[in-house]
């Protein structure tokens, strides 16, 4: 009971001073919202990282074909490089721990239908392809074993080819005409759109799948062949490579990293031309987890730093006033408040403002996902060539509010109204009451 | 005859710059239920330190002091806190009210920090206030009332624990002399009901209306007597007759 009127009694003396107390909850306010906040956003970026890491698969290794710089070619004809097909079969014999391997190769190239062209990336895999890379099929199929075998001259493609290419037909069984290898490719099955994976590390690419052309590998072999060339006004470029990437799924996670390093070891001869490098997705995955732990430890503390602000200006608004109130103390002790009814109300008055402060943190901290997409939304309308430039985390970040950062915020604050509100109260409560009764 | 107070050898040494001031040096008096007494005395007198020690707001150096039947000469801070809130009505020159709380709320103060917080006590702050007359301003805030009435509301808070004595320091001090003449006319009847009134004064106008008159002066008690009744009547004459006409 005598706590509740104390509550009363607090709220009536801090309305006294409303700005005051407004700026005071403020400062607390801002510090619980950016508690929450900076957790959420960091929370969002690390989930992102970890997400675009995870559709890769814990359970994959990949290893790329890389150009080598040019002063480790030869000087003359081109050199071929990277990965061979004879190393595909290779580590699909020899590892015992592979369950499934994709060879893939990947070229340039441009789309025609009719008067339609595009330009596009032509890639030559397996039926595996798909589930490894989660394309989802909107019409017909993806391409199958018999076909790759049989080298037929079917296609499969990416939501926006055909939708470029296709505007208004059907495309399935029509036939898609490649200019630079004067080819035509019977289209078997339209892919659903998919979002472009974000680049990760410095060790593999972007991809932007939305462009692609998918046909059976072995057709590609046949067809195309591994000599790329490329002429550009009088010089020549070509290169020849059979593999871009190899792909590989292992058995399980526990034994994803021995078969990384025996892959390793199987294609040591790269090693001298620098031509390849192996991707395991679950090392950059533990890698992401640590960033994301450190990150977030380091958001924290900058929001632990507003909150010790939000605390100190407690403390200074308490401060003053116990200095302008000193009459009143010395009033309630006259008659009859002891030191601890004193500390009592000024504790309890720091604690309502912020918990007030904490209370409203909060609801503003919950708002975090709108108010990042709203911001981001007007930079667009206001900025838009500066928000392409922006890295890709920051333009697609979903805040992820953590359940546990609610209160935890919230008895941060709670706490830190209590430690900045005791010394003040205690001065409160030092105070002869002979002499702040005589304070003017 | 019972005591509301008994003073006895009551003795006040503060150091003060490494020097040590006798505020009290040794004063003895004793102060009967339903008394009415005025403490004079110059500045410097001690006259301020006594009222402190009487108000249990500071302790003694060496003396005791009965409040009822304890010393509290001896008391810890809390426990004088406590014989504040129980025994003690505090009046001040400058009033004292709190200024957030409504006049209700003032009058239930002391109530406050004995925990007693009942409904029945609420209606004993209301009638109280009634009682001074500011039945029909229970939810004023101080700064809505005249100095006057802000004194009676101080009057009622000082009443509403039902204390051994009034300690009144200076309490027509801010007042003009028709105020001044309300405020002792509401002592006078308090008294007449039976309540200790201790009144720490310097005008010889409020004093003359005390049953009695102790002065100090050096610390010491340099006289104590009683007025007689036709001195108070005709004090009491003398300030309405002296008072302003109004234009």
């Amino acid at each position: 009971m005598i706590w509740l009127l104390t509550v009363q009694l607090s709220i009536k003396s801090l309305w006294l001073h409303p700005l005051r107390s407004l700026l005071t909850v403020l400062g607390i306010l801002i510090g619980v919202a950016s508690v929450i906040w900076l957790l959420a956003i960091s929370k969002g970026i690390g989930d992102e990282a970890r997400r675009q890491i995870e559709s890769l698969g814990a359970d994959t290794i990949i290893v790329r074909s890389i150009k080598p710089p040019t002063e480790k070619l030869s000087a003359q004809g081109v050199t071929p490089y990277g990965l061979t097909r004879d190393e595909f079969e290779m580590l699909t014999r020899t590892i015992p721990t592979v369950r499934s391997a994709i060879p893939i190769r990947e070229l340039r190239r441009q789309f025609q239908y009719e008067s339609r062209v595009i330009d596009g990336r032509l890639v030559g895999c397996t039926p595996e392809y798909a589930d490894a890379n989660r394309l989802k099929i909107a019409r017909g199929r993806f391409i199958s074993d018999a076909e790759n075998f049989q080298r037929e001259t079917s296609c499969v493609l990416a939501s926006k080819v055909a939708e470029r290419l296709f505007p208004v037909q059907d495309p399935i069984g029509k036939r898609v005409y490649m200019p630079e290898s004067t080819d035509f490719y019977i289209v078997v099955g339209v892919l659903e759109p998919k979002n472009a994976t974000a680049a990760i590390g410095g060790s593999l690419a972007a991809q932007d799948f939305s462009s692609d052309i998918y046909i059976p590998i072995k057709t590609l072999q046949q067809r195309i062949g591994d000599m790329v060339s490329r002429r550009t006004g009088s010089s020549f470029e070509g290169e020849i490579l059979e593999l871009n990437q190899i792909t590989l799924k292992i058995n399980s996670v526990a034994e994803v990293k021995k078969s990384a390093t025996l892959i390793e070891d199987t294609l040591v001869i790269h090693k001298r031309m620098e031509d390849i490098a192996v991707v395991v997705p679950l090392e950059l995955l533990e890698q992401a987890r640590t960033t994301q732990a450190m990150f977030m430890v380091f958001m924290g503390m900058i929001a632990a730093i507003s909150l010790l602000v939000g605390g100190i200006g407690i403390m200074n608004i308490m401060l003053a006033t116990v200095t302008e109130r000193t009459r009143e103390i010395g009033i309630r002790r006259a008659l009859g408040a002891k030191r601890s009814d004193i500390v009592r109300q000024f504790l309890i008055e720091t604690t309502v403002l912020s918990v007030v402060g904490g209370a409203s943190g909060i609801l503003i901290g919950l708002l975090c996902g709108p108010s990042v997409n709203l911001a981001r939304s007007i930079a667009q309308w206001y900025a838009p060539k500066t928000i392409a430039q922006l890295p890709d985390v920051i333009r697609s970040v979903q805040p992820q509010i953590l359940i546990e950062s609610i209160p935890v915020a919230f008895y941060i604050s709670l706490a830190v109204g209590i430690l900045f509100g005791m010394y003040p109260a205690m001065r409160a409560a030092k105070m002869n009451p002979i002499d702040a009764l005589r304070h003017e | 005859m019972k005591f509301a107070c008994r003073v006895c050898d009551l003795k006040k040494e503060y150091v003060l710059k490494s020097e040590t001031v006798r505020a009290l040096r040794s004063v003895t008096f004793d102060i009967p239920e339903g008394d009415y007494v005025a403490i004079m005395g110059p500045s410097g007198s001690g006259k301020s330190t006594l009222l402190n020690m009487l108000g249990c707001l500071d302790l003694p150096t060496s003396g005791s002091l009965f409040l009822g039947d304890d010393d509290v000469a001896k008391m810890s801070d809390d426990q004088l806190a406590e014989i504040r809130s129980r025994r003690i009505g505090f009046v001040f020159q400058s009033y004292n009210l709190i200024q957030q709380l409504t006049v209700v709320e003032n009058i239930q103060v002391p109530l406050i920090y004995q925990g007693r917080l009942g409904k029945k006590e609420l209606e004993r702050c209301q009638a109280l206030a009634a009682m001074v007359g500011l039945g029909d301003r229970l939810s004023h805030r101080p700064n809505q009332l005249s100095g006057g009435q802000q004194q009676r509301v101080a009057i009622a808070r000082s009443l509403v624990n039902d204390p051994y004595f009034i300690l009144a320091d200076e309490p027509t001090g801010n007042l003009d002399s028709r105020t001044t003449e309300e405020i002792l006319q509401l002592f006078e009847r308090l008294n007449g009901e039976g309540r200790t009134i201790i009144l720490v004064t310097h005008e010889d106008e409020v004093a003359k209306r005390a049953k009695r008159v102790v002065r100090l002066k050096d610390g010491m008690v340099q006289w104590d007597k009683m007025n007689t009744e036709e001195s108070r009547i005709l004090a009491a004459q003398h300030a309405i007759e002296n008072m302003p006409v109004e234009v």
